[in-house]
């Protein structure tokens, strides 16, 4: 079986959602009109990044009546759709989410379950922490979505392996920092090296989609990603300025790598859980 | 000495920091950068930057001399003006300068120096607002962190794409960007008086303290570990002072709270907000 995926990476209106609203798609037709079954857009793709108190007023919900996702759960009649946008829950907790659309309907939110509160990032400020790592069923198999910091620590992704995700979405809005004399920032190169790691751990495919653009001083690098199970760069957009980027993913290439690799086959949970509840026992 | 490198990837920074000026320039519905050009090296590379980022018809250059200023400050202007093909316009300050001095005959130079540096600040945003280009600011990281301008000054800007490169890093991304040597070979220098120069003024070489303020701000290191990696004591304690003392320079004015929501403090939006 193969997926045709698409990578958005797009500028964004701090806090103009209608504008981003036009965007996105704009961002779908081209997508259409590459034949992609698949199109993942960036962290907050909906909203903008540094939001602030912004936050409140971008906040949307994925449903049907909704002035923002109608037009996005219209779209994913014709391909499969993940936004970044604000979740705001029934009491008034405001997430960082990705939602999956497909087929005029919602199939999963996921929540950013680490947000970054050090150095440049604020988001523990404005935001709640989400408290789920699911996998969820796709028409292209078992899938999962992280957040950018999500996959900046080992165990969200490794949680999603475990769950079946064989696909694992990743977006970010990740400012660009650590120039030196390499040809890439540091933060560019961390994000790539993991994904890389990622792919090849759990034999999985691992897309990433960023943002570019600039936020005040701050500036969005881009340069999304799609990683096999083996751990090969399939893909790669270009850096710092808005793109789309198709690539085929050849879903038989899991079985084929599993059986010469069986890293999930051997993976031991238990032994895993044992320890684990040994060393928080420990307290 | 620890070894420090501070070497960047000049075309990668050209990149991001010319792609700062268009979108931070465009984004607001304006095309148009304007920049007082010194003659040093700090606003030629500001200038150059924004010459690629929106075009040379789109950059202005402001030569503000006062009569006691460098001659070569002029002419090492006018070199990047033609190398460059943008306009200029010189406006001499010293009409504007010259009765506020007259005014107390003991006036020492450095209160002198900023008010030259504050009359340049009004010629600046006067002919942003003639020409509807925005001011870009020309402060590299070495002095914002010790405080060597004057606020309100040098330091007042709308965007600054040079303020996270260290001084010798605006020199290699100057080398880079083909800026007329005699501009990158000269001492830099305030010229707010003759013969004054920064590292004079400073008392240390910009190679010296980048480095140490690359160990101490970048990389996070204490005073301590600081000297431990081969840095005079003396010289770790003055640079650490100024960067504590000169801490308002890089700020906005506190204002005392007394409400629910105040700004600064919990009314918090980009600059960016909503474009």
């Amino acid at each position: 079986m193969k997926l045709t995926l698409a990578l958005a990476q797009i500028e964004t209106k701090l806090g103009d959602v209608e504008a981003n609203l036009s965007k996105h798609l704009h961002f779908i037709e081209r997508a259409k009109a590459g034949k992609a079954d698949l199109l993942v857009f960036p962290e907050l793709s909906l909203t903008g990044y540094v939001l602030q108190d912004l936050v409140a007023s971008v906040a949307h919900k994925p449903v049907e009546d909704d002035l923002v996702f109608k037009h996005l759960l219209e779209a994913s009649h014709d391909l499969d759709l993940v936004v970044g946008f604000v979740d705001e829950d029934s009491r008034h907790r405001f997430y960082i989410a990705n939602a999956y659309l497909s087929g005029g309907k919602l199939v999963h939110v996921h929540h950013k379950v680490y947000l970054p509160t050090y150095g440049l990032f604020d988001e523990g400020r404005f935001f709640a922490w989400g408290d789920k790592v699911r996998a969820f069923d796709t028409r292209f198999g078992r899938v999962g979505m992280l957040i950018c910091e999500d996959f900046w620590h080992a165990s969200p992704p490794y949680l999603l392996w475990l769950d079946g995700a064989d696909i694992m979405l990743f977006s970010s809005a990740s400012p660009g920092r650590g120039l030196n004399d390499k040809d890439k920032l540091e933060s560019a190169r961390w994000v790539e090296r993991v994904n890389k790691a990622y792919a090849s751990m759990f034999t999985s495919f691992v897309a990433h989609a960023n943002r570019v653009g600039y936020e005040d001083g701050l500036h969005f690098w881009g340069g999304a990603t799609v990683f096999d199970p083996n751990g090969e760069e399939l893909s790669h957009g270009p850096y710092n300025e808005e793109a789309i980027t198709f690539t085929e993913l050849d879903l038989n290439q899991l079985r084929r790598t599993r059986v010469r690799l069986p890293l999930l086959r051997d993976e031991r949970t238990s032994l895993v859980q044992n320890e684990l509840n040994r060393i928080l026992a420990r307290g | 000495m620890a070894e420090v490198n501070l070497s960047i990837n000049t075309s990668l920074a050209c990149e991001i920091l010319t792609g700062f000026i268009k979108s931070e320039i465009t984004r607001v519905g304006m095309s148009r950068a304007i920049i007082n050009l010194s003659g040093g090296l700090d606003s030629a590379l500001s200038c150059a930057l924004a010459v690629e980022a929106l075009g040379a018809e789109n950059v202005l250059a402001l030569r503000l001399p006062y009569r006691a200023s460098s001659s070569n400050s002029l002419t090492d202007a006018q070199l990047l003006i033609d190398q460059l093909g943008i306009q200029s316009k010189t406006i001499e300050i010293t009409d504007m300068v010259d009765p506020l001095i007259r005014l107390d005959p003991q006036m020492p130079n450095v209160r002198k120096g900023n008010i030259m540096a504050r009359a340049r600040m009004i010629v600046l945003y006067d002919q942003s607002e003639a020409t509807k280009a925005l001011p870009v600011g020309t402060s590299n990281k070495t002095e914002i962190l010790l405080g060597y301008s004057t606020i309100y000054g040098d330091s007042a800007s709308a965007i600054n794409p040079i303020g996270d490169l260290y001084k010798t890093q605006v020199r290699q991304l100057s080398r880079a960007m083909n800026i007329p040597a005699p501009i990158i070979d000269k001492p830099p220098s305030a010229d707010l008086w003759a013969d004054q120069t920064d590292e004079k003024e400073l008392g240390f070489t910009y190679e010296d303290v980048d480095k140490l303020l690359y160990l101490l701000v970048d990389q996070r290191y204490s005073a301590r570990e600081a000297v431990e990696a081969g840095f005079d004591e003396a010289f770790v304690n003055t640079v650490t002072t100024r960067i504590r003392r000169y801490q308002f320079k890089r700020m906005l004015p506190p204002i005392a709270k007394v409400s629910n929501r105040t700004i600064g403090y919990d009314f918090l939006y980009l600059r960016d907000w909503g474009t």
